[in-house]
């Protein structure tokens, strides 16, 4: 009897295999969607079915708000992509073999992001992530121009190397739990570390913990180690930008956030959470700033990422039950709004046939459509209520507010500049004269606007049912 | 240079064919085995024909020069001696060694990559690195095999991957220099 958990990691492993070897793009790009939909058909009913615990794999109230957001974005991502992939045929930026290897690709990553969420086995998760991590570099150099190639080459430098320390890190933790668990697969086993937590070497668990906040900490993009990501996000196809932003740094966060719950285990070893939210800080207030010099539209939104990253982590940094709820509705909120946003940028970018900010003016004259669902993308990611994003920064604000009221000032300073810089971009963007070409959008827009409408939604009433599962998640956390 | 790392994987491998059967553990041998063949001999061997394929012997460009590199190595190995004989206290003394060495010869690694500002020779710093991992989980007395064939795996993944990037680099700028790419910044500044 095959599980869900197996599912949702067996489907997109499947059907990368059966879509290799499906010619023409669009019977690919309706495999693709099809596949997806099959995972995250698997992922809800991971929802609603019994938490699991074995020896490799594990879903609890924790990491299951992870598969969730994952299939769901996954699956939006796979529907925006057929239809702005046939677009790149037409005008002759992909040619169709790389179509199909897109397509292959793109599920093998859906599957290893899963396999890294599932596992019950600190080494499995690094495989996944990793996996994930190579397989982005290829997708991110797709294009073949030299930009495309030179952000690949960063993006490939820098995570790797981040990877690699992350793996260190993941031996130590080893090594820490072996004289509570002894040798061999069990010091491995996430719920067994767990439970063994406060029996481990806090020494090596400091250590440890070093290795993998700043090895992990580059897949989020934490501040001094985000150099790859506006990069990557900007010279790969725009579905890839979607899922680096909404799903991969989750990802990596994730697996941050399981080894801060052990090293918090453990009282002996050092407190990860003022490490955290310094971190947090410097990369939220970084970004805010650098998010003004920006000229490529699709770097903007990468900064604005690394923004709400940072964010993230300041509010899991802060814990307690309050900020880490707070901080998972912000990852959740993060993810919905900034694939979508990204979902119209593509739609933008096919539009103007440009991605520099100066080239595109007066889109409320030229695609009045688009430009009303980007304006309120753009400002849901800003905080503006009644968008979701709003009711969680506004958690993260005030439950840091009440706790450490001078602390709370400078997330809230970082937040305004990086409102203002957006604000200014989306006038640019908006109104003017309009310049330069004006094609029809071919792209379908029903991804966007139903992410829009879960984060409004979300906004304006969270089902007490959603309120309770985040809290139990965020108990966990601790 | 691949030389050097063709000596060091080999090294490895003996090294984790002694701990496989002095600990007597059999399945350390396949580990050994994959440290031996692919990175002792086939990726040294591939790495040789595409530098002779490129022609690209005299390019190695340094940041820094030997002797501060040289000096700044000294310093990061002995960092990584005493970061670990401080924090693992509790460990059996040969252990304790090994996850030394394996930092050292990360940190090392690391160092490469920075140093040297050439495709092929960041690619044989990252798999330093990678050997240095592998030490260091096979000095990790138990940890399970599972782990060691994956890393192995994705060593072997990542070749193919940089294996296309220097080709392309090459296609499109006529040399494995990276500073050709900086001057690409695709936001203009």
């Amino acid at each position: 009897m095959i599980h869900a958990y197996q599912l949702v990691v067996l489907i997109p492993y499947a059907a990368a295999l059966i879509l290799v070897a499906v010619p023409g793009y669009r019977v690919g790009a309706a495999a693709n969607v099809a596949a997806a939909a099959a995972t995250f058909a698997a992922g809800l009913w991971l929802v609603v079915g019994e938490g699991v615990v074995s020896d490799y794999a594990i879903v609890d109230e924790f990491n299951i708000v992870f598969i969730a957001i994952n299939t769901l974005v996954g699956f939006t991502t796979a529907l925006f992509s057929a239809s702005y992939i046939g677009h790149e045929i037409e005008t002759g930026r992909l040619s169709p073999s790389f179509v199909r290897f897109y397509h292959a690709m793109f599920q093998a990553m859906m599957g290893s992001m899963n396999l890294s969420l599932i596992a019950n086995n600190i080494g499995v998760m690094w495989v996944g992530l990793e996996l994930a991590t190579l397989i982005t570099v290829v997708m991110v150099g797709l294009y073949r121009t030299p930009q495309a190639i030179e952000a690949a080459w960063k993006y490939f430098i820098l995570a790797s190397v981040g990877i690699s320390l992350a793996f260190f890190g993941t031996i130590l933790i080893y090594l820490a739990g072996q004289p509570a668990l002894g040798e061999g697969v069990p010091a491995m086993t996430w719920s067994l570390l767990q439970a063994a937590a406060a029996r481990m070497d806090p020494a090596i668990l400091d250590l440890a913990f070093i290795f993998l906040l700043i090895g992990y900490g580059t897949k989020v993009g934490l501040a001094p180690l985000h150099a790859w990501l506006p990069d990557a996000h900007a010279e790969g196809p725009t579905p890839i930008s979607a899922v680096l932003s909404g799903l991969l740094l989750n990802v990596a966060l994730y697996a941050l956030l399981r080894f801060k719950m052990l090293v918090a285990g453990q009282p002996a070893a050092l407190d990860p959470g003022p490490v955290m939210v310094v971190m947090g800080l410097v990369s939220l207030i970084f970004a805010a700033f650098m998010l003004y010099q920006r000229r490529d539209i699709k770097r903007l939104f990468a900064y604005s990422s690394i923004e709400h990253m940072g964010l993230i982590v300041f509010a899991f940094g802060m814990g307690g039950p309050l900020a880490n709820f707070a901080g998972l509705l912000h990852m959740a909120m993060h993810s919905l709004t900034k694939s979508g946003i990204f979902f119209a940028v593509g739609h933008i970018a096919q539009a103007k046939g440009t991605q520099r900010i100066a080239e595109i003016r007066g889109l409320s004259v030229t695609h009045p459509r688009l430009a009303v669902v980007f304006a309120l993308a753009v400002l849901a990611i800003c905080g503006m209520p009644p968008f979701g994003v709003f009711t969680s920064e506004f958690l993260i604000l005030t439950t840091t507010f009440a706790r450490e009221p001078w602390l709370a000032l400078l997330p809230a300073f970082g937040l305004l500049i990086g409102f203002g810089a957006l604000l200014m971009r989306l006038q640019d963007t908006m109104f003017g004269e309009p310049v330069g070409p004006a094609h029809r959008v071919s792209a379908s827009s029903v991804p966007m606007v139903l992410h829009l409408l879960l984060v409004l939604a979300a906004g304006i009433f969270l089902p007490p049912v959603l309120v309770a599962w985040f809290q139990r998640a965020a108990e966990l956390l601790g | 240079m691949l030389n050097a790392f063709a000596a060091q994987s080999i090294t490895l491998a003996l090294a984790v064919a002694w701990a496989a059967w002095s600990d007597d553990r059999p399945d350390l041998f396949i580990t050994a085995l994959i440290a031996l063949t692919l990175k002792g001999i086939v990726i040294p061997v591939a790495l040789h024909r595409t530098v002779a394929r490129l022609g690209i012997h005299r390019e190695v460009e340094k940041v820094v020069g030997v002797g501060a590199a040289l000096m700044v190595g000294l310093a990061l190995t002995g960092l990584a001696q005493a970061l670990v004989l401080k924090v693992a206290t509790g460990m059996a003394s040969h252990a304790r060694e090994d996850l030394a060495l394996a930092l050292a010869i990360i940190l090392l690694g690391f160092l490469m990559m920075i140093v040297r500002r050439n495709a092929v020779t960041q690619v044989v710093g990252f798999m330093s690195m990678e050997n240095g991992l592998i030490l260091a989980a096979t000095g990790a007395r138990g940890m399970p095999l599972v782990v060691e064939v994956s890393v192995a795996f994705s060593v072997l993944i990542s070749l193919f991957v940089f294996a296309v990037f220097v080709f392309r680099i090459r296609e499109r700028f006529d040399t494995v220099d990276l500073e050709a790419l900086d001057r690409m910044r695709g936001d203009g500044r």
